[in-house]
């Protein structure tokens, strides 16, 4: 063969690391060492003498000895083997907005004057990160319209606990805590608002969607009574259905005295576009790690934002940064304040990522992110609609916001294949792919949202991968079936996972449950 | 004419593109897929925000120029703690959390995420190690959050409502603990003596609406519980779970709580390859026995081992799934959400480096630095420490004879460069001392706290 060298096929050739590293545990080589800590000066002693003889450790942790570059090379591999944001188009997981975390923002917090400073040091020597916190609550609090921004959650889940504990406090306030017992939410909602409200001590009562997809209105006025606490509800719903008569949802919850809470953990479509403070919400709040860029780092840490009207604003966790002319400083003196929610401040690299991705768009270039993840969702959209078998179910016909959530049902029914399956196959073409949450409610789904990071060739890429599956579970449905191919390891045996005789959480339960060598 | 608005994080505001992608959906402006914001909900023009810095240039530098203003202490010359600590981090902690495979990946399936998977399946095993427990869950939030659930966890397994706390503890952790388990647990503080549980008062306190005995070691100053076999049994006697708070960077030179006889142990990863970033950098851990009575009560995810259809390979899972709010909403326990993965590979990778040997070597070398700062600061005229228990890392000061208040100490060694501790009473310092604070850093604390009591004194 010679040049000149033929073109690329349509899908790429992918193939992820395969290294078949052991367990760390395997690497143990006695005598080893990784890294050396401080000692202690010869004349003070080992430490262990100030200790009564039950509190000294008689026998040693059964951690591994390894040199430092093995260690270093043993978490590398896995890092190669994982598949991050940054190297596949990850428009597969629709309702965590899977994009682009700029390198800049990264090399930004790699600083002394962040890493080195300790939450309690002399305020007059943290005036930086103070005044980062301060700005970043203001222009969130403008995105959102609200009077204002907490950042002190290190998750959205955990945002969305706070505007329940709130809620909570204010009805206790009012006199009312022990007769409102009830929250509302829809299925279509993130899981963690129901959670949240029943781990709060709530009843949970969960609409579903009317014919069109839309919230049932109905059935929200008939779930309405004095016993309301709260509406909780995220907009647009994972279905990518934009909800057009949300202001009077919170009407009519305000109607019977309840208060509502905004789920925006994903308001990467309305970014300027529309404000929970103009659909008269009570509270709202927002994953930074989402709509702001922060990476998810494999699931955390996050960044939670947590906006409240007036009526909120005495109950929300502290301490708050206050400006007074150019000093910067913490005011933990607030009777109503539902007190802490997590140590400290928030988590201050994703507060700094986030703070520096709104300054580098501007209020132009964050409206024009909504609308481009919108348009990329719009565009994504009808190519996966061209794929035989593939459906949006609910409001036909109509436009999205920021994803969609869709259906295999038909090529389901057509082939055997589930929605899991094709997942699964699709990883042998280097990209991420997601069912929904549970439960089902749409049958075989799958959710996608494009963000704006992704481009036009992307996102075909991404669809000529689905339409490529979609076809195999036709025409070859046991290469489907028997994937991955193209992974790191191969089909997984599931069994072992929910038999607590059997099941291995940690290498030692492993090794006692199958070796005699196991503790025991 | 204005040039059209193209920003590097943007791609398809290229106006080809965007024009071309316009085309394809049939619609005619972007706006057309608004048609769902009902009119008097959209913002008129833009947010009031301010002017964009889409140069990278320009980014930096204002950014950069806003964090001039932090200075960091010293090391060696902070001894502050209460909650975030200041640990030495090994380099290649912070070269494998950078990697961007990890720091961008989420919820990958555990194919495409095996190494993920795997990490965080090592991040359980090795602590596990560490805290002699078969079950430890991928990191929530922080401490705090993992105390409230594991008080939560004894409630809805005993079904009862009293929480007796036995140790002192942070009023911060208790503040969150408050919000998380009210009205559903009601909290019982039983007076320590000599920094440590008052064990007979304690026992006064165990009932049979007892859920959990909370015991922290170390506690909020610092010191390690001598008495927790005794309350251990004293608790199970009346059906109630020992619940012990710890930090694990002291478990390789201290006898774990589960040796003597805790039910559930949680705590924080901060120590454990962590940097302090302005307190803002937290994981929280939950460890358990080997028991499905235990297990299925725990929120957060759990990764097993799996086989695969290849010899020798393994592969990973959800253990019992069907626990997680994920999988049954709210009927699931508590909730699981993006919480602190990636510090749980750090925690990993920080257990890997040190070993047994390491973890040995530092918790001694911090108990030695710990117990030879007690003796120097109490060689000062006029200087207690508040008790003679034994302490780990912290420990508290009374100042209250040599004159100034806690205050006024801490703002005149400021000047001199030196963080000397939290107040946490009108003459009372929380001091911290870790591997950072060498010999000479201590020798220097103390010589210039003692030339403060000389200025005031003459």
């Amino acid at each position: 063969m010679s040049l000149p060298i033929a073109p690329k096929p349509t899908l790429r050739r992918f193939h992820e690391a395969r290294w078949d590293e052991p367990i760390i545990f395997e690497l143990d080589t006695p005598g080893e060492r990784g890294v050396l800590p401080s000692r202690p000066e010869p004349d003070l002693g080992t430490g262990a003498e100030a200790l009564p003889d039950e509190l000294r450790r008689t026998t040693s942790p059964a951690l591994p000895e390894i040199g430092q570059m093995r260690v270093l090379k043993h978490f590398l591999r896995l890092s190669q083997e994982t598949l991050g944001a940054d190297l596949n188009v990850d428009v597969g997981q629709g309702t965590c907005t899977m994009k682009y975390s700029p390198k800049v923002n990264d090399a930004l917090i790699r600083t002394g004057r962040l890493t080195d400073l300790h939450p309690l040091q002399d305020e007059a020597s943290v005036q930086g990160i103070l005044e980062i916190i301060w700005r970043t609550e203001r222009m969130l609090a403008e995105i959102a319209g609200m009077e204002r921004v907490s950042l002190q959650t290190s998750g959205g889940s955990a945002a969305i606990w706070t505007n329940i504990s709130m809620i909570r406090a204010y009805h206790e306030a009012a006199g009312e805590g022990d007769r409102r017992d009830e929250v509302i939410t829809t299925i279509f909602s993130h899981p963690s608002n129901a959670a949240t409200a029943k781990a709060a001590g709530y009843r949970v009562i969960t609409l579903y969607p009317d014919a069109d997809g839309y919230p049932d209105i109905e059935a929200f006025k008939k779930a309405l009574s004095p016993r309301t606490a709260a509406l909780m509800i995220t907009n647009p719903e994972d279905t990518g259905i934009c909800n057009r008569r949300i202001a009077e949802f919170v009407d009519l919850a305000h109607s019977v005295g309840a208060l509502a809470a905004y789920d925006q953990a994903n308001a990467n479509g309305i970014l300027g576009i529309t404000r929970a403070k103009d659909a008269g919400f009570d509270a709202c709040h927002f994953n930074l790690h989402k709509t702001f860029s922060t990476p998810h780092g494999g699931g955390g840490p996050g960044s939670g934002a947590n906006g409240v009207s007036e009526k909120l604003a005495p109950f929300l966790p502290g301490p708050v940064v206050e400006r007074d002319g150019d000093r910067f400083y913490l005011d933990g003196e607030r009777p109503l304040s539902i007190g802490k929610v997590a140590p400290f401040y928030g988590v201050v690299p994703n507060i700094v990522r986030a703070y520096a991705w709104m300054r580098s768009l501007g209020a132009e270039g964050l409206r024009e992110a909504a609308e481009l993840a919108v348009l990329n969702n719009n565009y994504l959209m009808k190519r996966i609609l061209e794929i035989p078998g593939a459906s949006a179910p609910y409001a036909t016909g109509r436009r999205r916001i920021e994803q969609v959530r869709y259906s295999w049902r038909a090529l389901y029914e057509e082939t055997g294949i589930t929605s899991e399956e094709i997942g699964v196959r699709a990883g042998d073409f280097g990209v991420h792919y997601w069912t929904s949450h549970h439960p089902f409610v749409v049958p075989q789904p799958f959710t996608l949202e494009p963000t704006e990071s992704y481009s036009k060739a992307e996102l075909d890429e991404y669809a000529d991968v689905m339409a490529h599956v979609a076809a195999e579970a036709r025409e070859t449905p046991d290469v489907v079936r028997t994937a991955p191919h193209n992974q790191t390891i191969h089909h997984i045996h599931h069994d072992d996972l929910d038999d607590p005789e059997r099941w291995a959480p940690s290498w030692r339960a492993y090794r006692r449950k199958y070796f005699a060598d196991g503790d025991g | 004419m204005a040039e059209p608005f193209v920003h590097p994080y943007l791609p398809n505001s290229a106006p080809a593109v965007k024009a071309a992608m316009l085309a394809a959906t049939g619609a005619g402006t972007v706006d057309d897929f608004y048609v769902d914001v009902p009119d008097d909900l959209r913002v008129d023009g833009l947010l009031d925000l301010p002017a964009a810095l889409p140069i990278e240039q320009d980014l930096v530098a204002h950014v950069t120029g806003i964090l001039e203003r932090n200075r960091p202490v010293a090391t060696g010359r902070s001894f502050l703690g209460a909650g975030t600590y200041r640990h030495f981090v090994p380099a290649v902690v912070d070269e494998v959390i950078g990697r961007s495979e990890f720091l961008t990946a989420y919820a990958g399936e555990p194919y495409e995420d095996h190494g993920r998977f795997q990490a965080l399946f090592e991040y359980q095993s090795l602590m596990a190690e560490l805290l002699n427990m078969d079950v430890v869950n991928v990191p929530t939030y922080d401490g705090y959050q993992a105390a409230a659930t594991a008080l939560s966890m004894a409630g809805r397994m005993t079904g009862r409502r009293r929480i007796v706390i036995a140790s002192d503890v942070f009023p911060d952790k208790i503040s969150r603990v408050r919000d998380f388990v009210e009205p559903a647990l009601e909290l019982v503080f039983v007076p320590t003596v000599n920094g440590t549980a008052d064990l007979a008062a304690v026992i006064e306190q165990l009932d049979d609406d007892t859920a959990a005995l909370w015991i922290e070691t170390p506690g909020f100053t610092g010191t390690l519980e001598t008495s927790l076999p005794g309350l251990a049994e004293a608790a199970h006697r009346s059906g109630a779970i020992l619940v012990a708070g710890t930090d694990p960077i002291a478990l390789g030179a201290i006898t774990p709580p589960a040796d003597q006889g805790a039910d559930i142990v949680h705590g924080d990863i901060q120590s454990l390859g962590l940097h302090q970033w302005f307190g803002g950098a937290h994981g929280g851990f939950i460890a358990v026995h080997d028991d499905p009575r235990f297990v299925m009560e725990l929120p957060s995810r759990l990764f097993g081992l799996a086989s695969t259809d290849v010899d020798g390979e393994y592969g990973f899972g959800d253990v019992a799934y069907e626990r997680t709010s994920f999988a049954v909403r709210e009927e699931g326990k508590e909730w699981v959400g993006t919480a602190a993965a990636l510090w749980g590979v750090a925690a990993a990778v920080y257990l890997a480096l040190m070993g047994p040997r390491g973890m040995a070597e530092i918790g001694e070398t911090i108990l030695a630095r710990t117990d030879y700062a007690m003796r120097a600061l109490t060689s000062i005229d006029g200087i207690d420490v508040t008790d003679t228990a034994p302490h780990f890392r912290e420990f508290a000061i009374d100042l209250e004879r040599t004159g100034p208040t806690a205050a006024q100490v801490i703002e005149s060694l400021r000047a001199e460069g030196i963080e000397p501790g939290v107040e946490i009473g009108t003459h009372r310092l929380l001091v911290c001392v870790t591997e950072l604070n060498t010999r000479s850093d201590i020798d220097f604390f103390v010589t210039r706290l003692a030339a403060l009591g000389e200025g005031v004194g003459s």
